[in-house]
């Protein structure tokens, strides 16, 4: 089936070309990286972790939401959705290899990564996110491809995918809880010290993935013949839209435990993000547009006329990529450690071989999730002539 | 054609599958200490002699090794420097003036020191005093907790240590820590060491470190170098004995510890 991705217009080669050339740009500031260490990142002591930790926390979202997608076509019969599986799929594919990267480029030591799996600590959350994270990634493996290469055969799947298909389904709710946990359970950081981290993450990730999903899906249908179906759509700008709902809602939650209590150490990161503290007002701008394109992307997505305007719908889907993108995979990190341990604000902004280096990862991503599109949609293309 | 392929195909299952139950063995291995004897066998055949470490007839034993901070004997500045200079040397600490800078021991004003027990009216000689912080050695702590490796480890004599070699300098560690005791090597530490000392492992980019209260000199005898050049001030010993000097201090004298509602049970206290 493979070979699906070696036979494509002139169109699929030049985007090839262009990811593989924009890549090896990228490269080149991680070859930097690696000689230099990680001291060509805006990182500092006191805000030790910054964009790449981000980028990965907002991608295991993306990767997660395809759960989104898997519960009312398998457990719920919804077959409207059928044409639009696959791309789910291959798109939480290309994300959690987007997540593993961006831990990669993360580390110090990049070369010894394997410690992690040679000397397992099982009180680590790092280890059990990494294990999630891989199964999950098997587990998309297994049943894109075999579903998708019985489409191709015209048979209906194997029967020991069932099984695994119900699994993925805990499995993508895991994979965002045990994420969220990496915050969730370090006593001094109490803008992360929360229990309803998880249930925001995950809130956040079923609105901004399917969100992605279906402005990949309109942009890819400019260029095949090939159709999601209207259905489809609207069906998952519903699901955006009661996600987004509670995001925004966990967040309001968070605020009002930490302003009606009171508690300083829990109104600081807020207070950094969004009114600036001590003088430090780098993200107040960030933020506000980030609130101000969730009002938006609520105002399109809620009323059904609005929403089932694909032109007003495109704009909601990008408001609340920006805005979520603005939230948790940036601010999200930043603000963490803000203040830090002796009450003082550290400003984080990334360099710019630190961009170029996500950029990279970025590109990879597109580039898996190209090549795994480009098979499925040859194969449903195929199939449906 | 189609048989061959198959075969094919088995054959790569079951070598991956063996491939897999390999690391997974050599992974759980580890988990009961098994990984030790297979590295002393790596190191015979190699020709390497294995022996047996044997530890120093006079080295200093703790059930839990705490520190007592007597900030009241803190008065010039040279107090403090003598302290943080003589750790700096033997440590090999680079001196980096960037936000990424390494500190095993330093000075921060009361307010930053403890920023929930200080306010506005307190005793202006205390407000203005600087405070030594280094690493609390922490009972309960959440870096050994949250690292992925075991690379940061406790000891039975209670000193939370660093496997520089292990480190993957993933820098959960410093995230965790509530202390801002953690520093990471974001470049090669050597070019800003003044002068290297041979007698102490310089790191090398990329990994985590901090403060291990001399686990080294005590193995030899010493007190830590701090404690030796404080003149009385860094008040060191045996947490579990109560002869100790550092619990006779502690039960005559008004100490505090850093965040201690974060239930980490620092290690170093400070007498106020």
């Amino acid at each position: 089936m493979i070979e699906k991705a070696f036979y494509g217009s002139k169109k699929y080669w030049i985007w090839v070309a262009f990811l593989l050339a924009f890549l090896g740009v990228c490269f080149h500031f991680y070859l930097l990286q690696l000689r230099e260490g990680l001291t060509i990142t805006g990182m500092s002591r006191n805000v030790s972790w910054g964009l790449y930790i981000a980028q990965f926390t907002y991608l295991v979202g993306v990767a997660a939401s395809a759960v989104m997608l898997v519960i009312p076509y398998y457990l719920h019969h919804y077959k409207a959705f059928s044409r639009m599986m696959i791309l789910g799929e291959f798109m939480a594919i290309a994300a959690v290899s987007m997540c593993m990267l961006f831990i990669f480029v993360d580390l110090g030591q990049p070369m010894r990564v394997m410690n992690v799996i040679l000397y397992p600590q099982l009180h680590s959350v790092m280890f059990w996110d990494m294990s999630v994270l891989s199964g999950y990634l098997v587990l998309n493996l297994l049943i894109g491809w075999t579903t998708l290469e019985a489409e191709r055969k015209d048979a209906p799947p194997p029967s020991w995918v069932k099984p695994l298909i119900y699994l993925s389904v805990v499995w993508a709710i895991s994979i965002h809880t045990v994420t969220a946990f990496l915050y969730a359970g370090l006593p001094g950081r109490p803008y992360w010290l929360s229990a309803i981290m998880a249930a925001r993450f995950l809130a956040g990730a079923f609105c901004s993935g399917p969100a992605i999903l279906l402005l990949l899906v309109f942009f890819v249908q400019k260029f095949v013949k090939y159709r999601v179906g209207d259905e489809a759509i609207k069906a998952l700008s519903k699901i955006v839209a009661y996600a987004m709902s509670a995001n925004v809602f966990f967040l309001l939650l968070e605020i009002f435990t930490a302003f009606y209590s009171r508690i300083p150490d829990d109104m600081n990161a807020f207070r950094y993000l969004f009114v600036g503290l001590d003088g430090h007002t780098a993200l107040v701008p960030a933020m506000w547009v980030s609130a101000g394109l969730s009002i938006v992307s609520l105002a399109l997505l809620i009323p059904p006329q609005f929403r089932d305007n694909t032109k007003l719908l495109t704009i909601a889907l990008v408001s609340l990529v920006v805005a979520t993108w603005i939230d948790k995979g940036f601010s999200l990190i930043a603000a963490g450690f803000v203040p830090n341990p002796f009450d003082r604000v550290s400003v984080y902004l990334p360099t710019f071989p630190e961009v170029m280096i996500a950029l990279g990862v970025y590109t990879i991503g597109l580039l898996i999730l190209t090549i795994l599109w480009k098979v499925a949609l040859s194969v449903k293309e195929k199939s449906i002539a | 054609m189609d048989i061959d392929k198959r075969k094919f195909l088995k054959l790569v299952g079951v070598s991956g599958a063996l491939w897999v139950g390999s690391r997974l063995a050599g992974g759980l291995s580890s988990v009961f200490n098994i990984r030790d004897r297979f590295d002393k066998q790596a190191l015979a055949d190699a020709g390497y002699e294995v022996g047996t470490m044997v530890p120093d007839p006079g080295e200093l034993k703790a059930k839990q090794w705490a520190m007592a901070i007597d900030v009241r004997q803190f008065k010039t500045p040279e107090d403090y420097t003598r302290c943080i200079q003589a750790c700096d040397k033997i440590h090999n600490i680079p001196d980096i003036t960037t936000q990424q800078d390494i500190k095993w021991i330093w000075e921060e004003p009361y307010s930053a020191a403890f920023p929930e027990q200080h306010n506005q009216y307190m005793e202006a000689a205390l407000k203005s005093t600087p405070i030594l912080l280094l690493c609390n050695q922490c009972e309960f702590p959440p870096c050994v907790r949250v690292c992925p490796t075991g690379a940061t480890f406790k000891r039975q004599d209670g000193i939370v240590m660093m496997d520089y070699h292990r480190c993957i300098g993933c820098r959960y560690c410093m995230a965790a820590c509530p202390y801002g005791s953690r520093s990471f090597n974001f470049k090669d530490p050597r070019p800003y060491i003044k002068k290297i000392d041979p007698a102490y492992p310089t790191r090398t980019k990329g990994v985590v470190e901090k403060c291990d209260f001399c686990a080294e000199r005590l193995d030899q005898g010493l007190m830590p170098a701090c404690v030796e050049a404080s003149k009385g001030a860094l008040i060191f010993g045996d947490l579990r004995d109560p002869d100790s000097d550092v619990r006779k201090v502690l039960s005559t004298n008004f100490s505090i510890r850093r965040k201690p509602e974060l239930g980490t049970q620092p290690n170093v206290f400070y007498i106020l």
